[in-house]
């Protein structure tokens, strides 16, 4: 299970709609207890790709993200994306560049803006599995 | 020399290049990594020729992307 307060779900949530039309991307991190991760922090990262069909992280904002994670004794738990247009599950390029399978990867359907939907995936090669995700008050 | 490695200083010989690093630090998917030292980010073409020195500070960073214009 993963878990992610209210408050940071609406961050990515406010981040990929002020993206649009492009997707938009970041990292997340926290701490794992018995299985479950708790995200404590995510972070916004710019995709340097500017497109609404694909997303590369600024590796300087990764190594700054990254730093800033040890500084604060917070592990790393994955990434976020959206998908501007698109369903919230992994596409094969998603799959393709996943490269952690002990990872976390959230993805951000805006298909309907008024009711965005966020899934976590664990990507081991072609297979992904749905994480439980929980969205914490 | 001393290099510190993911924010851990550890004990390395002299002439250490990139790639050496590299096997040495079991990373895993080595195709799929970016490196910075001092922050400078290096050529993934000159890893086997750029010697590491006493005191760098190197971070091994992770390609992370995707798209969703082949979604099924």
């Amino acid at each position: 299970m993963i878990i992610i307060s209210k408050d940071d779900f609406y961050k990515i949530v406010d981040r990929a709609l002020s993206e649009l039309p492009n997707e938009a991307c970041g990292l997340i991190a926290g701490r794992i207890e018995e299985n479950n991760k708790i995200i404590e922090k995510v972070y916004l990262l710019n995709n340097i790709d500017k497109s609404n069909e694909h997303f590369s992280l600024d590796p300087k904002e990764q190594l700054a993200a990254v730093r800033d994670m040890r500084e604060q004794g917070l592990s790393p738990l994955g990434n976020w994306h959206s998908h501007p247009s698109s369903p919230s599950r992994p596409s094969e390029e998603d799959k393709r560049l996943a490269y952690d399978k002990t990872a976390s990867y959230l993805i951000l359907s805006l298909m309907d803006k008024d009711k965005p939907v966020l899934n976590s995936f664990h990507i081991d090669g072609d297979k992904a599995e749905l994480e439980e995700l929980v969205i914490k008050e | 020399m001393k290099i510190t490695v993911a924010g851990e200083t550890k004990d390395f010989n002299e002439g250490l290049t990139i790639a050496e690093l590299i096997k040495q630090e079991n990373v895993e998917n080595p195709d799929y990594i970016t490196v910075s030292v001092n922050d400078e980010f290096a050529d993934n073409e000159n890893f086997s020729s750029i010697e590491l020195h006493d005191g760098d500070v190197v971070e091994f960073l992770y390609f992370m992307g995707g798209g969703s214009y082949d979604i099924l």
